[in-house]
């Protein structure tokens, strides 16, 4: 079977039941989908498929002959970060990087969605993504900023508000 | 990681109905939510795999006052119920999260068995105060049953639809849990029939859902119906709540869904 992952048409050889994440992973090498908790609960393997979010580790690959997969590599490029990696980047909002390839997949399909700054509707959109480090008051703030259409310094590592920035704010 | 020895991929009802055959070593993955880490974790080696992703037994079908859900309808998609069956949209939009809901099937939900550390079957509930009837299929070939009597030998059955009657009012009442736990602790539905009764049902219990029978019966008395709740399930701990605060809440559940109930009449 095919899979289209970033763009790029890749042949699989895993058996139909393989999970997703075990072929993207360990197939592919494709690595940022990480392996959390692997039965649905963390969101850290949360990646596109055909622009939808879902969960790596709960889909047999077997039913994506043909599918589009879009994981964080393929949002955009070191010199190139779409404007929610530019967020996340301005934002602070990654600390030990574990959930942030889940919650930037499923920020991205919010805002693709339609998605406001609204930080409850925002909270209801990544519901299902845990990050370990407790971040997600500025994780919130960068996916806010992306719906309001905000543009980035990338040199500099905006405020919180509530919070004491720690980053190079001059 | 264990694969199936043979995986089946149907492309429509019958198709599916036919290779499940009289069910004896067939696993049949719905939208793989509860089945997948069954796998992964080395608790299910299935022998024979049944996906039903392209079953076409995705339908939602709304004929009169008669509503029929196909079995491989995702939860996510029961939102679009809200002005029909507004306690149904309600409990699907309080599973898991959007990912689970979009991904996860009706008939996963309703025939998955007991979770290792949390009550399964939230959509149990409000089909059960419904009265729905479960089509289903299996050694004995098809059959259509109240949907209580389905899940009492729903292993080694292939749930294809269920069926019932819009309700003139429903209401759905939950105990709130922060997000990253995907189980509902406990959780109550009312049900208004159009000839006025009233019915109730639970989830969250010890075994599948449960008709609140008694409460049902003391329902125009809100306060003794909340008491006589008690009296009709089977309470447990597990890693979300003890019984004792189960037992403490189901009656404040129970009151708050009839009195929306009183309201919406």
């Amino acid at each position: 079977m095919n899979l289209t992952v970033n763009g790029t048409t890749r042949q699989v050889e895993s058996g139909p039941l393989a999970t997703l994440l075990d072929v993207l992973r360990e197939e592919l090498g494709v690595t940022s989908p990480k392996a959390g908790c692997e039965q649905g609960g963390c969101g850290a393997c949360t990646v596109l498929v055909d622009g939808e979010p879902q969960r790596a580790c709960l889909t047999p690959v077997g039913i994506l002959d043909g599918a589009s997969v879009t994981t964080v590599e393929g949002l955009g490029a070191p010199a190139s970060l779409s404007p929610l990696q530019q967020a996340f980047t301005h934002h602070y909002a990654a600390q030990c990087g574990f959930c942030t390839s889940g919650m930037m997949l499923a920020a991205e399909a919010y805002l693709k969605r339609g998605g406001t700054d609204d930080r409850e509707a925002i909270q209801e959109a990544l519901a299902g993504h845990v990050c370990r480090c407790t971040g997600y008051v500025k994780i919130i703030d960068a996916v806010a900023a992306v719906a309001r259409g905000d543009s980035f310094d990338m040199t500099v590592t905006a405020p919180s508000p509530g919070m004491t920035n720690l980053g190079g704010v001059s | 990681m264990t694969q199936a020895t043979r995986v089946l991929f149907p492309t429509s009802a019958e198709e599916a109905v036919e290779q499940f055959g009289d069910g004896s070593g067939v696993t049949v993955v719905g939208g793989g939510t509860i089945v997948m880490p069954e796998i992964t974790y080395g608790r299910l080696a299935p022998t024979t795999a049944l996906v039903l992703s392209r079953a076409g037994l995705d339908t939602l079908d709304i004929s009169g006052t008669t509503v029929t859900l196909g079995a491989g309808l995702p939860v996510e998609r029961l939102a679009a119920l809200a002005q029909d069956v507004k306690a149904l949209a309600q409990c699907a939009l309080n599973v898991a999260d959007y990912e689970i809901r979009r991904q996860a099937t009706l008939g996963g939900n309703l025939c998955a068995g007991e979770g290792h550390d949390a009550p399964r079957g939230d959509l149990q509930g409000p089909l059960l105060a419904l009265e729905a009837q479960a089509r289903s299929v299996g050694a004995d070939g098809e059959a259509t049953e109240p949907l209580q009597d389905f899940l009492g030998r729903r292993a080694g059955r292939l749930l294809l639809d269920v069926t019932f009657e819009k309700p003139a009012a429903s209401a759905f009442a939950a105990i709130d849990y922060p997000h990253t736990h995907e189980y509902t602790v406990l959780a109550v539905t009312g049900v208004r029939t159009a000839d006025g009764e009233t019915r109730l049902a639970a989830t969250g219990l010890a075994g599948f859902g449960t008709r609140l029978r008694s409460a049902e019966a003391a329902a125009s008395d809100p306060a003794r119906a909340g008491a006589a709740a008690v009296e009709d399930v089977s309470l447990g701990d597990d890693a979300l709540a003890s019984a004792w605060y189960r037992e403490r809440t189901l009656p404040v559940l129970v009151r708050r869904v009839l009195g929306e109930l009183e309201e919406a009449a």
